[in-house]
């Protein structure tokens, strides 16, 4: 089939109304909802931030001031450093990366367990894995509130058996906020391992012990390889979300500690400058994407691996 | 044989721990749904009381960002699953070479992170409304219509998967059966392929609901005036808690109980329908024992908590709370008073000891980082106009009145 002769086909097959309704809702969902919207994002975010009236009119003109601002800051010499906002970036990105291998650490075991189980016990863990998902990012945030606060639960309890003579601030330290990041982020990780590791055929695991290979062997040599591309689409899945994630920083986050998305946040809400809003949106995208496609290549892992 | 015993303890112990870590915090909350101290607490648990649900009904502002949430959700069923629906029949339409350019295209959104998915429809959606020089109350100002849009452009990719799934299994051949048999294109689709997808439709029109209705990061850019239920949420859990967010938990949580046991029970009907009757029960039985026997613990306790609700007086208990309290605070007084009483005569042989061993009581201010927050303050006044009067509600000023309230309340 030729790229040609595609569309007579597509419309042989489906006939002229229903062919028409796939490609117009098709069409309207990759235009006017995922390329257009992206597109205009990057356009605005090379604008000058002018008031309602003035756009379109002659100060309306392209610039780099926005990206400008992230990297030096509202000085105007160029030696100096927006030290706050692109430690901010830093961090952010850094935080997600240890989130996302906490995930895989914690998740790998309970994939792997849940395709070793029964079907009832699979069904029960999967609904209880389930059901906090279904809480909303804001009330599991609210939840490790009520565990970390200064008269938390963990902290009484703590307390109560004399483990600590004062209470801990889990909030300041962000103890609560990488503990939620990754409590919120669990299930996006589980579910691709789970895919995964479910079609393992069990016998290649009883050759292998067979032949003498040690447990961890097994797993370093058969079911991560195996594996490789749940593994790459979960981590894919919980850096992305938790580099974007706004919710959970905002509730528990520390005093001292801004997450990226924060900062985009202001600049729209509260700064008012939706341009630079954008940039920075721009810079968290292709930052975020950058390093998940470099991860990618460097595990050998193909962008259709991560359909599956 | 005793270490593979071992190793099979071993992960029950794994599991054991991690559906703590998954269920405890969950489980904690909804106790405090139904504590009578103002502060969401667990401990000292006070009074058992279900006052806090009323409040929840009668939190207008909570009620009207129920009200959007549940026309955005419909909204976003009506759009994105049939959207979803067209996206999966085109993949497995197109050639076989442009399969992953365009499943990479439509999957993007999931990748995509939910704050840039709102700014750039509020950006897109805010040029096409100037282009058309339409006023500000127009459809393209109005945060319910941009907040489906934005949302429709995740949860369809979250459609698309589902549809695909279903659709591995579907024989083409059928369809091409019934058009050799003298069916149009339009029958066929109806007839054959939308019957073998409708588990599939169904599927995915919860699962959108559920994920617009708990969405957050997109719609807090798209809503612009208007709130959900999520945003309504998120500024009263950053603008000061109370027990009645952790009621609405409460509820959300039987809700989504519900529906899991009512899709449990028809999923059941449809599987035992189609298994072969000799396999059906020994099989179906294993399938539900486990779920279910949860499903029905649950409810019982509910239903047990609600009855004990109506048969223990609230009111004296609260009264008697308030005693308690009082007593409480009078001998941390007159202990106050002796410790330093002696500590002042005796030339005070650790004058800070006191203090430092019980600063939650003393000293709440101790808690809030100070420092640093002085020092970010200072960032601040360089980096521009914008970062400082949000940092100043988003921490720590926001923050402590909740933990000095709380302290004040412990007296």
């Amino acid at each position: 089939m030729t790229l040609l002769g595609w569309p007579r086909v597509f419309f042989a097959r489906h006939g002229a109304g229903l062919g028409a309704a796939v490609l117009v809702l098709a069409g309207f969902w990759i235009l006017a909802l995922i390329l257009a919207p992206q597109l205009t994002m990057a356009d605005f975010s090379f604008r000058a931030n002018l008031p309602p009236a003035e756009q379109g009119g002659p100060n309306d003109v392209y610039t780099l001031e926005h990206y400008r601002f992230l990297v030096h800051g509202s000085s105007e010499d160029d030696g100096a450093v927006n030290t706050v906002d692109l430690a901010v970036l830093g961090r952010t990105l850094l935080a997600a990366f240890v989130v996302t291998v906490v995930d895989l650490a914690i998740c790998y075991p309970i994939a792997f367990l849940l395709t070793q189980s029964g079907a009832g016990w699979t069904r029960l863990l999967m609904l209880l894995l389930v059901v906090p998902f279904w809480l909303n990012e804001i009330l599991r945030a609210f939840a490790f509130r009520i565990l970390f606060g200064a008269s938390g639960v963990l902290n009484d309890a703590l307390l109560a058996i004399g483990a600590i003579a004062a209470p801990v601030d889990f909030i300041g330290n962000n103890a609560a906020l990488y503990s939620g990041l990754a409590y919120a982020f669990v299930l996006l990780m589980v579910f691709p391992l789970y895919n995964a590791l479910e079609s393992l055929d069990k016998h290649q695991l009883e050759a292998a012990r067979d032949m003498g290979a040690s447990k961890l062997r097994i797993h370093w040599r058969v079911v991560i390889p195996f594996a490789k591309p749940g593994i790459g689409a979960g981590c894919a899945m919980v850096f992305m979300l938790s580099a974007g994630a706004l919710a959970t920083p905002q509730i528990l986050g520390g005093p001292s500690s801004l997450w990226f998305t924060q900062i985009i946040y202001q600049w729209f809400n509260i700064g008012n400058n939706w341009p630079r809003g954008s940039a920075y949106a721009v810079v968290l995208l292709a930052s975020t994407l950058a390093i998940v496609l470099a991860a990618m290549r460097l595990f050998k892992v193909r962008l259709s691996d991560l359909g599956k | 044989m005793t270490s593979r015993r071992f190793a099979g303890t071993f992960l029950v112990v794994c599991a054991g721990l991690f559906l703590l870590y998954l269920l405890a915090p969950i489980v904690l909350m909804g106790v405090t749904a139904f504590n009578t101290s103002t502060f969401p607490r667990v401990s000292p648990f006070e009074c058992f009381t279900t006052e806090w649900f009323g409040a929840l009904g009668a939190d207008g502002r909570l009620l009207a960002g129920l009200k959007n949430s549940v026309y955005i959700g419909l909204g976003v069923v009506l759009l994105a699953v049939p959207i979803g629906l067209a996206g999966a029949l085109l993949l497995t339409r197109l050639p076989a070479r442009a399969r992953p350019w365009y499943f990479a295209l439509v999957a993007s959104p999931i990748l995509i992170p939910g704050v840039v998915l709102g700014i750039s429809t509020l950006v897109f959606w805010d040029r096409l409304g100037r282009m058309f020089g339409t006023s500000g109350d127009s459809l393209f100002y109005n945060g319910i219509f941009l907040t489906i849009v934005g949302q429709t452009t995740f949860v369809a990719a979250y459609c698309l998967l589902i549809f695909l799934a279903r659709l591995q299994r579907f024989e083409l051949a059928q369809e091409e059966a019934a058009m050799d048999l003298g069916a149009t294109p339009g029958q066929s689709f109806r007839k054959v392929l939308l019957p073998f997808l409708k588990p599939a439709i169904a599927s995915a029109a919860v699962v959108a609901f559920l994920a617009s209705f708990e969405n957050y990061n997109t719609t807090v850019f798209t809503s612009l005036t208007r709130e959900t239920l999520v945003t309504v949420l998120a500024s009263k859990v950053r603008y000061g808690i109370n027990p009645s967010i952790s009621a609405l938990a409460v509820a959300i949580v039987a809700l989504t109980l519900l529906c899991a046991a009512a899709y449990e029970m028809v999923r059941r009907r449809e599987t035992s329908g189609a298994a072969p009757a000799a396999a059906a029960p020994r099989l179906g039985f294993r399938f539900r024992s486990p779920a279910l026997a949860l499903l029905l613990l649950v409810c019982a306790a509910g239903a047990g908590t609600i009855y004990f609700a109506g048969t223990v007086g609230v009111e004296e208990c609260k009264a008697a709370a308030q005693a308690e309290k009082r007593r409480r605070a009078r001998k941390r007084v007159e202990a106050l008073g002796n410790r330093l009483a002696p500590a002042a005569e005796a030339e005070s042989p650790s004058p800070n000891s006191s203090a430092e061993r019980e600063p939650g009581v003393f000293a709440p201010q101790t808690l809030a980082p100070s420092a640093p927050e002085a020092e970010r303050t200072a960032n601040d006044g360089e980096n521009g106009e914008a970062t400082n009067p949000f940092s100043a509600q988003l921490a720590p000023s926001a923050r402590a009145p909740r933990d000095g309230g709380c302290t004040t309340e412990l007296w």
